[in-house]
């Protein structure tokens, strides 16, 4: 109250520093722009204008992987293909996340044969996996959404 | 095979006798089946002298177990002024199959050849740059022969996920 008075108004808040950070983190998590297969296309629509997700602040997605947080990975990844996402995965800096959106990507769908790895977490260690063939963005957006409540209840101890 | 074009039959009937094949046809479609060592030869023929300018497309079956010249290799040449399709079909044995590269003749052969190679094991001679195409360089196996097993895993159900989940590959960090 004293503060106020004298230094006009001047809003302080006080916060914990994980809280401010996670805050930070999810508010804008900005996702890779790397569609691999058909679940690429519902992941462009849930971007685009009707399913919104620059309210969530991923306003753009970035090409480079240096430049962003979140790996969606939208499709069928095959074994020729795989080592290349790992290697974005790698290239990514930390903090990251990756959501494994649909059933390709999750545990690899129908597709029980040699040429797909048979779910993408052979490859990178996944947080979030979204259900369906292809998810619709409402279901994206839900996933997308978890992966903020995982977010916000990150502790101090685990990252510093 | 009675529905044949007038200058499909015709071409039908030279090729059969100058290289002494059979014909399999079905409809207004017709087939010539030649060895493996006339098959260069019968292109550059059909390419030339009859204006089959475009290999449209290049693969083989695999009749495994069911009939002993396991691969049928399916070459279908275009002719796109008298816009007729001819197939041609080379019947190799299922130890080292071998077969003459018609890169020379057609260039888009080149990558039919590697498909050939990386799915069914057919080796090609003469082809400049033989490596797989589909599959990663260090694969086993040729997939698509019949021989090959189907399906990869087995699938994790409820009643089976704990067991399974011991067992996944899970990435590391």
């Amino acid at each position: 109250m004293g503060v106020e008075q004298k230094l006009g108004n001047f809003g302080v808040v006080t916060v914990k520093l994980e809280d401010l950070i996670n805050w930070g983190r999810y508010r804008s998590m900005y996702p890779l722009l790397m569609g691999i297969a058909c679940c690429a296309i519902e992941m462009m629509s849930a971007q685009a204008a009707h399913y919104d997700m620059s309210r969530f602040g991923m306003e753009l997605m970035r090409a480079s992987p240096r430049q962003s947080d979140l790996m969606i990975v939208a499709g069928r990844v095959t074994r020729k293909m795989a080592p290349v996402l790992r290697r974005l995965y790698d290239q990514m800096p930390d903090p990251k996340w990756v959501l494994s959106m649909g059933d390709c990507a999750s545990c690899s769908g129908v597709f029980n044969n040699y040429a797909l790895v048979q779910g993408v977490d052979e490859v990178v260690p996944v947080d979030v996996y979204v259900a369906g063939c292809p998810p619709r963005p409402e279901a994206l957006i839900h996933g997308i959404i978890t992966v903020h409540e995982k977010v916000k209840g990150e502790k101090l101890k685990d990252w510093a | 095979m009675s529905d044949l074009k007038e200058g499909l039959k015709e071409i039908v009937g030279v090729m059969r006798e100058r290289f002494d094949a059979d014909v399999y046809g079905f409809r207004d479609e017709a087939s010539l089946v030649v060895k493996s060592d006339q098959i260069v030869e019968v292109c550059r023929t059909l390419r030339d002298e009859y204006e089959f300018e475009m290999l449209a497309t290049l693969t083989a079956v695999d009749y495994w177990p069911e009939q002993t010249p396991r691969f049928h290799v399916v070459y279908r040449l275009r002719s796109l002024e008298r816009n007729i399709i001819i197939g041609l079909r080379v019947l190799l044995e299922g130890n080292a199959p071998e077969l003459p590269t018609v890169e020379g003749v057609y260039k888009n052969a080149n990558w039919f050849e590697r498909e050939l190679w990386d799915m069914f094991g057919i080796h090609i001679e003469g082809h400049s740059d033989l490596r797989r195409i589909l599959m990663p360089h260090d694969w086993e196996g040729h997939p698509l022969r019949k021989d090959y097993p189907l399906g990869y895993e087995e699938v994790q159900f409820t009643f089976n996920f704990d067991e399974i989940d011991l067992r996944k590959p899970y990435a590391k960090e």
